[in-house]
Formats: C-alpha cells, structure tokens, sequence
C-alpha cells in the first residue's frame, strides 16, 4: 500500500449554525485517485477547501504532504494544483496571459506550450475566457492547476454542468494526470463519473462520511446481487434455471425472465445451465449494481433527491 | 511581499482596456463634461467672457469625476470578481491577498494619470491661458485625492451584497459626498453637524487640496488636507481589512 499523502482526521467546520462537515477521517494515498462523493450540500467542498487550508477547521487535523494546511499555507501552495467549484476568471482575459501570471508565480513551472496542447486548448491562445466553452473552461483550469508540476492536484466538482461528450474527454485527462504519478482528490455527485474514475472513494452524507473504499469492494458488500435478464420462447425456462448455483429467485414477465441471485458463480452457472438445457435465448444482459445502488442502500434515497 | 503585484496590475489594465463602456465612462466623460461647462461657464476658474461668473472651478469637477469613476469601477469590479469566483481563485495562487487588492489601485491610479494628462489636452486646445496650475503638484493632489476615495471603496466594496447593486449602491455613497466636498458651495454655509460629516469625507479634503495647489499654495499649506486624506486612508484601509470579503 502506498504512503499516504493527505490525512484527515476528526474534522468539522460549521459556518454559524450550520454543522457543514462532523467528525470526518478520510486517507489518500499517493498516485491514486480519491473521490469524495455525496449529493450536493454533503461538506465536499468544505472538506477539500479545509485540506487546500483555504478554510480554517474548527476541530481536526489536516495534513498534506506533511506539512499543516494552514500553518505552511505558502509552501503548501507550491506543491498542490487547485481546482474550485464555481470560480471563474475575468472575462476579457486570454487564455495565454492566465498561463503567464500563473506561471509567474510558482518556482518551476511546466513547459506552456505542451500542457496547452495536452488538454486540446493549443488552437484557444489568444481567445478571451468568456468565449470559451464549458469543457474548454475547466480545461483551462486543469491547465492552472498543472502549470507548477503539483504533486498533489485537488478538482471540486469538475465535469458538473458538461455533456457527455465534454465530460468524457475530462475523464481521460484527470486518468492521465494520475498515470503521471501525481495524486488526485475530487468530489462529484455524479456516481458514475466516481465509478469510472476514483480507485477509492469515500460517501458523504450531511456533513459524515458513512463509507469509504473501492468503487468494487463497496458494491461487493453493500449490493452484491446480480441479475441476468433473458428473453427466451421456450417454456418454462425460470423453472428449468432456479436451480443453478447462487440463484435465489426468478421472475417472468411475458418472455422476459429475470434471475435474482449472487456470488462469484452466479452468471457462468446459468449459461452453463442454459447450455446443458438446450434453452432457446434470444438476448442476454447481466445487470450488476452500481455505487448508485449503494448511495440509495446506505441513504434510503437517491443522490439527487 | 509584493511579487506579481506589476504582473497583476499590466494584466487588468489590459482586461480593463477591453471593455468599451468602462473606458468611455472613465476617459471620455469627465473630459466631455470639462469641455461643455468650461464652454458654458469657463475654465480653471475664470469666466468666459460675458457669461455669468463660473460658480465653481469646472477643471477641479473634472479631476473630482475622475476620482469618483475610478472609485464606482473599482466597487463594482470587486463585486463582479467576487460574485464571480475571480477573488477566490486568486487568492489560492501564492499571490498575497493585498498584491490582488493593491493592482486593482495601481489600475486605477494609472488611468487617473492618463485621464489628466487628457484634461490637460483639452484644456489646452479648448481654454488657452485659463489652465495654468502647477501640473505636477496637482497630479500629485489628485493621485493622493483617487488613493484617499478608494479605499473608502474598499469598504464600500465589503458591504455590497452582490455585483448588480454595486454601481448603486456606490452612486449613493459617492455623488451626495461630491455635492457636499465644498465645490458648489462653501463648507461653512453647511448647518454645524453637517459641516462635521462634510470634513470627515475625502472628498471634501480632496477639492479643498486641489483648489489649494491649483490656486498656487504650497503643500505646506496645506498640510491639513493632506493629513485628512491620509488618516481617512488609513482608518478605512483597517475597516476594509477586517470586512473584505473574498467570497
Ligand atoms: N460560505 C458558506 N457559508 C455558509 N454556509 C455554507 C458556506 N459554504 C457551504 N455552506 C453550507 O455548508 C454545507 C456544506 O456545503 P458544501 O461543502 O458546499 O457541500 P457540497 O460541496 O457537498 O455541495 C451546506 O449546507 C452549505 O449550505
Ligand atoms: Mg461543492
């Protein structure tokens, strides 16, 4: 296991009455991708604003990279890349000139030039930030997060607001920052994106964290059922399947059956089955549960409610 | 402590430049309003012939609508960088805090030299022989005067809630503050406790600093004004200190 790199543990920050982040411990280590993911109003950007040491903790201990978030701010700030929720630049400015000021202001920077052409804004120089896209928009603050070589690069909230299509493109590169070596911190709300993207994650729900871990082991231990739907004319198939192994029960809707089970054995069991029964299948799917299905099993709620 | 201070203020003057309207209202209209008082009542003081006595010094109007639209910009510049996220961001570069503050002065020091240096222009072509003030003592008036106002504006800035109330709510402080600097009419005629409020604004020790050096005094004196900027400088620079908002 890696050393880790950002420790937390037993924060809390209110804002007046508002508890908005209690007692949270979380470990990130080094070269992987962590997500701290919850609905909105969760504490996800209180908890990664208290790590960069832009917010003050009530009560806890930070540390990143060694050093005290607030305490060694400065130095601090040389070696982590920022990323924030719902902040922008002024609107007249180039592209470029945000680069050049914030080149100018890190000890040893990356080579301009390339880091714009690795995230696809080399042909944007000279444009202003308030003509650009939104994908094009958090790729220009990714740009600002790289451009000093961070060891440790945090993103709130990155692909919120994009489509599909901008929102994969991001993915790759938050992939390749991580295959560089670096570490990544980031929330989302979006399950999916925590899904393709984070090696671990931790849920967070009114300001607690309620569960950390891989995507995988999460669903294995909260949601390990697995469905195989299969459309078949032949009758009585449900019956003739029951009794494969880790089945537990069927349904059949019409042509449709539904097998409901678990266990690493489950699927290859039925095809097995369904081979040695001779059954006619006209389409197959196995249906597994997402970390969407374990935010609703832990809550009682989906993530956007 | 200052490092990216020059950096930060080159960059927004570029970005200040781009926006048409803010450099017509700082450049263009208090030279335009020169021009068309210093027709009607004359320039620097002196009369057009024939018309009536100039009521007021229409070139120290100028130079106070110079400071007063730097000062209205820069509050609604910080309200929109701040509803905007454009605070924030910065303040988690290693820029400090105060270089971020301190460009946006420099900015609007720079286009006060440059909107006198118009003034001086017009004033030139349009009112031969009627300007004749010791130019470089009045730049200096007028910068000590922009410097004194904005950091007022810093407060200012703190207490505005949001970017769209900011050129109002910066109207309202401001203007009742430019009808009662003196220049229309004397301090003394104000009822006591108003003629108190009146010598706790920098304006109203603005225009006295500025008739002052424009009449030919020396700084000596007026050493009183000089001091009133200075102290309401420093009293709404640690005001501002403790209510800026950044976010
Ligand atoms: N600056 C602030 N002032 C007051 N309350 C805040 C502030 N920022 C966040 N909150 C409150 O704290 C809670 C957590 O917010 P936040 O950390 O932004 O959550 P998330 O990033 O998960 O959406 C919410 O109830 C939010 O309303
Ligand atoms: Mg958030």
């Amino acid at each position: 296991m890696s050393a880790a790199v950002i420790t937390v543990s037993h924060l809390r920050k209110t804002y007046g009455a508002t508890v908005a982040v209690d007692d949270v411990s979380l470990e990130v280590r080094e070269g992987e991708i962590f997500g701290l993911i919850g609905p909105n109003g969760a504490g996800k950007t209180t908890t990664m604003e208290c790590v960069e040491g832009l917010r003050r903790a009530d009560r806890g201990i930070i540390s990143v990279l060694g050093l005290d978030p607030v305490r060694d701010a400065s130095a601090l700030r040389q070696r982590i890349g920022v990323q924030h929720q719902d902040a922008h630049l002024q609107k007249r400015i180039k592209v470029w000139e945000a680069i050049d000021l914030w080149a100018s202001l890190y000890g040893r920077t990356v080579e301009a030039g390339a880091l714009l052409a690795r995230l696809g804004l080399e042909g944007k120089r000279d444009a202003w930030f308030m003509t650009l896209s939104g994908g094009q928009k958090q790729r220009l603050f990714i740009a600002l997060a790289l451009i000093h070589d961070p060891e440790v690069v945090f993103l709130d909230e990155l692909t919120t607001g994009l489509d599909p299509q901008a929102r994969r493109a991001i993915w790759a590169l938050v992939t390749g920052i991580r295959d560089r070596g670096k570490t990544v911190f980031l929330t989302t709300h979006l399950m999916e994106e925590a899904e393709r993207l984070c090696d671990r994650v931790a849920i967070i729900e009114h300001g607690r964290l309620i569960e950390m871990g891989t995507p995988a082991d999460l669903v294995a231990t909260h949601c390990p059922e697995r469905r195989v739907v299969f459309t078949s004319d032949s009758p009585g198939v449900a019956e003739r399947l029951k009794d494969a192994p880790g089945v537990r029960h069927a349904t059949t809707e019409g042509q449709t059956h539904t097998l409901h089970g678990e266990g690493d054995d489950f699927v290859t069991g039925i095809i097995h089955a369904v081979a040695r029964e001779s059954i006619h299948v006209r389409g197959f799917r196995t249906e597994v549960p997402t970390l969407e299905d374990v935010f609703l099993k832990l809550t009682g709620h989906g993530i956007r409610d | 402590m200052l490092k990216g201070l020059w950096a930060l203020a080159w960059l927004e003057t570029k970005i200040f430049a781009r926006e048409p309207m803010g450099l017509v209202g700082t450049l263009g209209l208090p030279v335009v309003i020169f021009i068309l008082l210093g027709r009607a009542f004359g320039a620097g003081g002196r009369s057009v012939p024939g018309a009536a006595q100039a009521p007021f010094n229409v070139a120290i109007l100028a130079a106070l609508l110079i400071a007063v639209s730097a000062v209205l910009s820069l509050v609604a510049i910080m309200a929109i960088y701040r509803e905007g996220g454009i605070l924030k961001r910065l303040r988690a570069t290693p820029l400090a805090p105060l270089t971020i503050l301190s460009a946006h002065v420099v900015v609007k020091l720079g286009f006060t030299l440059a909107s006198l240096a118009l003034l001086m222009a017009a004033g030139r072509q349009f009112f031969p022989g009627a300007m004749t003030p010791h130019w470089l003592g009045f730049s200096a008036a007028l910068l000590l005067s922009v410097l004194s106002i904005l950091s007022l504006g810093f407060v200012v800035a703190s207490v505005v809630p949001t970017a769209r109330f900011a050129q109002p709510v910066g109207a309202a402080v401001l203007y009742p503050m430019v009808v009662l600097s003196g220049l229309f009419f004397p301090i003394e005629a104000l009822p006591r406790t108003l003629e108190v409020v009146a010598w706790g604004l920098p304006t109203t020790h603005a225009v006295a600093l500025m008739q002052g050096i424009w009449d030919g005094g020396g700084w000596a004196a007026h050493w009183d004004h000089v001091a009133g900027l200075a102290t309401i400088f420093a009293v709404c620079a640690a005001v501002a200190s403790k209510t800026f908002r950044w976010e």
